[in-house]
């Protein structure tokens, strides 16, 4: 399932995947799904499909049409042209029916802050028609998944921002939903909050097997826990996929690995550069110098990159190369958005990220990639790494806020 | 790429109906709890004990002499004592109520717009309508238990000071005034509502409302005597041409809520009162007026009957309001 392995064989387009037929039918599915207002057009053709037990990210600038979308899938907006199915219903002619179903945690969500969070869940669950019994289990378990069970029977207008999001992510699921639909879940969260988030969305997917869809314009977020990424840009999808796939889709062939070499003399660095160049398939070496760098080792095809890094470190025992860190640099959604981005339309003025400022992100074993840490990836993270790893993912999740 | 195996089948999901009734129930529980439900009880409280305090006394000294006037437990509603002729319970409640019903209303809508709850509340399985009314039957149930109050401090405290216990037919007209005030403070409500929908901020539709309460309050009359003069302007000096003015004049104060509802008090509460006699309609009615035997007293029924007209456009008023606002709420995009 890690997103590596697996690549070869999801190199093809989604509709020639394999795998395709053994899918369980998608819990969304829009066909030319169109939502024009006056002269503006906020979807244009959308065409989309979620599975369950996916986290589908919704990937775009704001005003990008990923809310306009959400709304159209739940119902609370009509289509102008095309058509949606969401747990096979249609939201525009059973509204009611989907809701039931569906989870939302709307943008910028707000409670009752005169209200408990418990009461405010209660409220829920009653619209939705549970009983008394049932509402009080469903709340119990939902607040203990989201970690407010001892913060309960606060008011909410004592809840910081972390906690009311988490409360509007108990919200949504308080009527077992089988799809969840997050807009925006991240925003203006601080760092920590942020991950607690992330991971409380992984382990209900992996607990529950639902579907989640969360839109966001935060990147290294989508990037971090979804399994699938659709970039949105003006109203069109401009891409699907998984991170490698958008990666193979909007890269250009080649892949990067960054190899960490504690090496005394110029001559060993010499001798380690030839090598390096040696191995197959390598198309160029960035040396380092004397002591301890990291030297990044280009690879071309990107498809190779799994043999290159077996290779060098063949290569390394073999020269007697003092390696200290070894990974495989991902090109990071930034880069990808950006060229995907650019690439159909016109070069749109609105990306002022300061992601731009790390080109490379590397790839993280983060929790949803579990099975990933095995095999050639166990050498992913080593002990010296760790500290240079970690600033990137929280350092950037607080962007674009003002 | 997992393909997790759907969650087993479930049982087919009810969708709840009568979503109405649970956003009912919470918005009364709200109001109940508010401040303002608390302020404004004391505020209807205090206009309406007041003016009962000095008539109270006028009454009691005048009993005796007056026995057999019918319903002088009503009076305790119509009657100002002869020092502060405007301490009427009845005026007063004219002039308070309007309040009742914006306070529960003016931030309806955009209130849980501006708190971000509102796309949280659609997204659940109800439909669109049971919002706003969940919110108008909340309205009306809490101005109900406040006039009830206030109505029931009243009779208790006039009880108490006259030692006059009212007749069922006082009883009827006092149940048949409740309800007209209620139809009254429900416009007020569902005007309320409109401005709720139509508005974006509560603090500006509350500004809207209160100006619009006080322009017709205060300058009510002022407005439609400058609009009769316009519509129709006194040319000569005949009687028809003086009383079509004066037509005029009525048409237009019976477009104004505050006026209708005044006139239905004046009938409802006061068994002898015809509004024929005190504002004739025609040359015809004036002089009917005129040859009417002095104090003819009206069943309840026959009073309903000349009020009935004022009565049908109060509540063709409410409709109108609440029709504005349920379409205006049901246009509405989702997101503010």
């Amino acid at each position: 399932m890690s997103g590596v392995e697996a690549a070869p064989h999801e190199a093809t387009a989604p509709s020639e995947r394999p795998a395709e037929r053994d899918r369980p039918e998608p819990v969304i599915r829009t066909r030319r799904l169109t939502k024009r207002y006056d002269s503006l057009t906020a979807v244009d053709r959308l065409d989309l499909e979620v599975y369950p037990g996916e986290i589908f990210g919704l990937l775009g600038q704001n005003g990008a049409g990923k809310t306009t979308t959400i709304l159209m899938l739940l119902g609370l907006s009509e289509p102008t042209e095309g058509e949606a199915s969401v747990m096979g219903l249609d939201p525009a002619w059973e509204p009611r029916e989907v809701k039931r179903r569906v989870g939302y945690l709307p943008d910028a969500v707000g409670f009752y802050e005169g209200m408990t969070g418990r009461e405010n869940l209660r409220y829920t669950a009653r619209l939705n028609g549970l009983d008394r019994m049932e509402a009080t289990r469903s709340i119990d378990q939902v607040l203990e998944q989201v970690g407010l069970t001892s913060r309960a029977d606060d008011p909410v207008s004592a809840y910081s921002r972390g906690m009311r999001q988490r409360l509007g992510i108990a919200d949504a699921l308080v009527k077992s939903p089988d799809l969840l639909i997050l807009d925006e879940p991240t925003t203006s969260i601080d760092p920590i909050g942020v991950v607690e988030i992330l991971d409380l969305l992984r382990r209900l997917v992996d607990e529950t097997g639902l579907a989640i869809m969360l839109s966001s314009h935060l990147l290294s977020q989508v990037q971090t826990v979804c399994d699938r990424i659709g970039i949105f840009a003006a109203g069109r999808l401009i891409g699907v996929g998984t991170i490698d796939e958008l990666a193979r889709t909007f890269g250009d062939g080649s892949a990067t690995i960054e190899v960490g070499l504690d090496l005394p003399t110029q001559a060993v660095v010499d001798r380690a550069a030839v090598t390096l160049r040696a191995i197959a398939s390598v198309e160029s070496v960035e040396p380092a110098g004397v002591g301890n760098g990291s030297w990044r080792v280009r690879v071309r095809p990107a498809d190779r990159e799994d043999q290159v890094l077996q290779d060098i470190l063949e290569a390394a025992v073999r020269e007697r190369l003092r390696l200290t860190a070894i990974r495989p640099i991902v090109p990071s959604l930034d880069d990808i958005y950006r060229v995907a981005v650019e690439r159909p339309l016109p070069k749109p003025k609105g990306v002022k990220r300061r992601g731009s400022k790390r080109p490379d992100g590397e790839r993280r074993a983060s929790a949803n990639r579990s099975s990933g840490t095995n095999g050639p990836r166990g050498t992913d993270r080593p002990a010296a790494l760790a500290p240079e790893s970690r600033p990137d993912s929280p350092a950037e999740t607080d962007e674009g806020q003002p | 790429m997992s393909a997790t195996p759907v969650p087993a089948a479930r049982p087919a999901l009810r969708v709840p109906h009568g979503g109405w009734r649970v956003i009912a129930a919470k918005e009364l529980g709200d109001h109940l709890l508010s401040l303002r439900f608390i302020v404004l009880l004391v505020v209807l409280g205090l206009a309406a004990s007041i003016p009962l305090y000095f008539t109270a006394d006028f009454i009691k000294t005048q009993a005796p002499a007056a026995s057999g006037t019918p319903a002088v437990f009503l009076a305790l509603f119509t009657i100002g004592s002869p020092d502060y002729t405007f301490l009427r319970v009845d005026s007063f409640v004219t002039i308070v109520a309007p309040l009742l019903g914006l306070a529960f209303a003016f931030d309806a809508i955009n209130g849980e717009r501006s708190e971000g709850t509102l796309p949280r509340l659609l997204a659940q399985p109800i439909y669109r309508d049971d919002v706003i009314n969940g919110k108008f039957v909340a309205g009306l149930a809490v101005i109900a238990v406040a006039l009830l109050a206030v109505v029931g401090i009243i009779s208790g405290f006039g009880i108490l000071r006259l030692g006059i216990v009212p007749a069922s037919d006082e009883i009827v007209r006092l149940i048949g005034w409740i309800v007209v005030t209620f139809i009254y403070v429900g416009l007020w409500l569902a005007f309320g509502l409109l401005l709720s929908v139509l508005v974006r901020r509560a603090a500006t539709s509350a500004l809207i409302g209160f100006g619009v309460w006080f322009v017709l309050t205060i300058f009510g009359g002022l407005i439609v005597t400058i609009i009769a003069k316009a519509v129709s302007p006194l040319t000569g000096t005949t009687t028809d041409q003086i009383i079509g003015q004066a037509q005029t004049q009525q048409f237009i104060t019976r477009l104004l809520p505050g006026q209708l509802y005044a006139e239905v008090t004046k009938v409802l509460l006061n068994p002898s009162s015809n509004p024929q006699a005190d504002l004739p309609g025609s040359l015809g009615q004036a002089q009917q007026a005129a040859q009417q035997i002095p104090s003819t007293i009206l069943t309840f029924d026959q009073s309903l009957l000349l009020v009935m007209p004022q009565v049908v456009v109060l509540v063709a008023l409410t409709v109108v309001c609440f029709a504005l606002a349920y379409v205006a709420f049901m246009r509405q995009e989702v997101r503010a």
